[in-house]
């Protein structure tokens, strides 16, 4: 498999191990584009804390920092390295278990 | 060892392929044991559909159909949005055993990365969306 695809994926999953950085990427997925500052006023971290976990989840490529009002970078949401993470939770999440079972049942119980 | 790519599982059926193979590949038979209701067009390139009670379905493309061996088609990766176009494999293998069948199913495909194209779709969507809202934004203020 392509290393790059797990090192993407495991970025994913190391950013969501924390709960400040799980708040901040909550905000910006419900709230949309926000500064370092709108998020100190919206979760309890303090500013230097946001700034520490934005750093991060930047270089993950989590989120993109753009510049917004006033000079003011703001940062977004970025959902591609989510979508590689997801392709690996349907990997684990996909049950052929279920369905062969049934299918089995199916074809043995009924005759 | 990283996630796996492919997923395989195995199972003995106590009925020939050919009795398989019709479970496998007809609407009646998808639509008991897999999902509650089915479709399917089956040739290379047909359209097939699941639909489950509690309300999802999936679509499929019918790939390879080679009765009663081999049946495969593509559909979405699980919990990817609907136009994502990333896609897994799924290939149904049977084979006679004895009185029964050994049947095998691999499914792969789930560490693709996502490619430049996409990569331009995701991005298009977004540019789309702030500029639908922009549109909106006109519409009102002209209002």
């Amino acid at each position: 498999m392509p290393p790059d695809t797990e090192a993407i994926a495991e970025q994913v999953f190391v950013a969501l191990a924390d709960p400040s950085r799980r708040s901040i990427l909550a905000v910006l997925a419900s709230g949309g584009p926000a500064t370092a500052t709108d998020l100190a006023d919206r979760l309890p971290i303090t500013r230097q804390a946001i700034a520490k976990h934005l750093a991060l989840l930047t270089d993950a490529g989590l989120v993109i920092p753009e510049q917004g009002e006033r000079r003011r970078v703001r940062y977004r949401l970025h959902s591609a390295p989510m979508q590689v993470a997801q392709q690996f939770l349907a990997a684990l999440a996909r049950d052929w278990d279920g369905p062969l079972a049934a299918l089995k049942d199916h074809l043995e119980g009924t005759s | 060892m990283g996630f796996p790519d492919r997923i395989e599982r195995t199972v003995e059926i106590a009925h020939p392929p050919a009795k398989v193979w019709a479970a496998l590949t007809t609407a009646e038979g998808l639509g008991t044991w897999f999902g509650n209701q089915a479709s399917i067009d089956l040739r290379p390139g047909g359209e097939a559909e699941m639909k489950w009670d509690e309300g999802h379905k999936a679509q499929m493309r019918v790939e390879r159909v080679e009765e009663p061996e081999i049946f495969g088609f593509t559909w979405n990766i699980y919990g990817l949005p609907d136009d994502d176009p990333r896609r897994t494999y799924v290939e149904f293998t049977l084979e006679p055993a004895g009185a029964g069948t050994r049947l095998t199913v691999v499914e792969s495909g789930f560490s693709q990365l996502p490619d430049e194209a996409h990569r331009v779709a995701v991005d298009g969507n977004t540019k789309g969306w702030a500029a639908e809202l922009g549109e909106l934004i006109e519409y009102l203020d002209a209002a």
